[in-house]
């Protein structure tokens, strides 16, 4: 049965788009056929991230006004076998979309064969958010140890709960978990930086990973790289831990505790 | 005192500073998301009903939403006029008063 996935977070640049491309990445590396569709009508970036921005013929809102067919708009990933983009329109507006249109595309990619439907929600929390969120089965909330990603988390895990399909249908509500980027456990530890057991405190949702500030993450975007690919680095572990996670595989967390601390704990804790 | 006191505060973790005022914000929007638009709405309609068939004191009407653990409960309490004609045997005060639940909270 396909899963349908919103990464959403209220504030913009807290990392969806970069989530989204290493998540479906991920999902796909470990043999399920994904696809990552951009909601951002109008400010269109899962493809320049997903580096197939010049493969780009039709987009999603095409399809939703049947100006092309699901397949002439699906991008088809050159390095990650079974994965897949839709990308948002560059040139309509953002009430370019509408729910029944969307919600047949969902339903053709279900049919399609697609295990993970991933929808890479703008930021904000007006008509793209909702409806990157309506269609979904579970939420990634991804949120910096920051007050205002913390307080717009909190609100959007509300929009969850009250806004989407199966808060309608009264089934079972959207499974929400928090992914924590950019997140520096030295600073954390010094008390610059709200901690991971603040922010899980604050929002009272399963945590699904912690993923480290690293400069990683800017390098892999300039080359069209999902991150999760470069798999040497602390940022590509981390994604894939979640990943795992994501699946059900129980993966100890990492890049919470800061080394050092560690060490000195040992010693004197 | 005081000068030190400047500078105890100045030394407090700014984590912890954004983990309370967090804590604070959060609580008051999620109460506030909790609460129904048409609230005022229903309140005057609820009395337009209720004055077809009593005279009542607008000031004696009181319209609530409560939380009750999961539930939502809507509490509407008026106090009627205390010889309203038609009652032989009227009580000196007389509440009509209901609960209505409203069910999980959305």
């Amino acid at each position: 049965m396909a899963r349908v996935v919103v990464v959403t977070s209220g504030k913009g640049g807290v990392g969806k788009t970069t989530t989204s491309a290493s998540v479906a990445a991920g999902i796909a590396l470990l043999g399920y056929k994904t696809v990552a569709i951009d909601f951002d009508v109008g400010l269109r970036n899962l493809d320049l991230v997903m580096g197939c921005e010049r493969r780009v013929v039709y987009d999603l809102v095409n399809v939703t006004k049947g100006e092309a067919k699901l397949s002439q708009a699906l991008i088809r990933d050159k390095r990650v076998e079974g994965l897949y983009m839709l990308p948002a329109s560059q040139t309509r507006d953002k009430d370019a979309l509408d729910f029944a249109g969307v919600g047949q595309v969902i339903e053709e990619l279900k049919s399609q064969g697609f295990d993970y439907i991933i929808c890479d929600s703008p930021a904000g929390i007006e008509k793209g958010a909702l409806m990157a969120m309506y269609f979904a089965d579970e939420a990634l909330v991804v949120t910096n140890p920051e007050v205002s990603s913390v307080r717009d988390s909190d609100r959007v895990l509300g929009l969850l709960d009250a806004k989407t399909q199966r808060a309608e249908l009264d089934l079972e509500p959207v499974k929400a978990q928090l992914l924590i980027t950019r997140y520096s456990a030295q600073r954390a530890r010094k008390g610059q930086m709200l901690s991971v057991e603040d922010v899980l405190e604050l929002l009272a949702i399963p945590l699904l990973g912690v993923i480290p500030e690293s400069s990683v993450v800017l390098q892999a975007s300039n080359q069209g790289t999902p991150v999760i690919l470069e798999e040497s680095t602390e940022a590509a572990q981390a994604y894939l831990d979640v990943v795992y996670r994501f699946l059900g595989q129980e993966r100890p967390h990492r890049f919470i505790d800061d080394e050092k601390r560690g060490i000195f704990r040992r010693l004197f804790g | 005192m005081r000068f030190l006191d400047y500078f105890y505060r100045g030394r407090r973790k700014s984590a912890s500073v954004a983990k309370d005022r967090l804590q604070i914000i959060v609580a008051r929007e999620r109460n506030r998301a909790g609460t129904r638009d048409y609230l005022p709405l229903l309140h005057q309609e609820l009395l337009q009903v209720i004055a077809k068939y009593e005279d009542i004191d607008l000031e004696r009407v009181s319209v609530n939403l409560d939380r009750r653990g999961e539930c939502e409960v809507l509490e509407v309490n008026i106090v009627l006029p205390e010889d309203a004609p038609g009652h032989d045997a009227a009580p000196p005060r007389r509440v009509a008063s209901g609960l209505f639940n409203l069910g999980a909270q959305s």
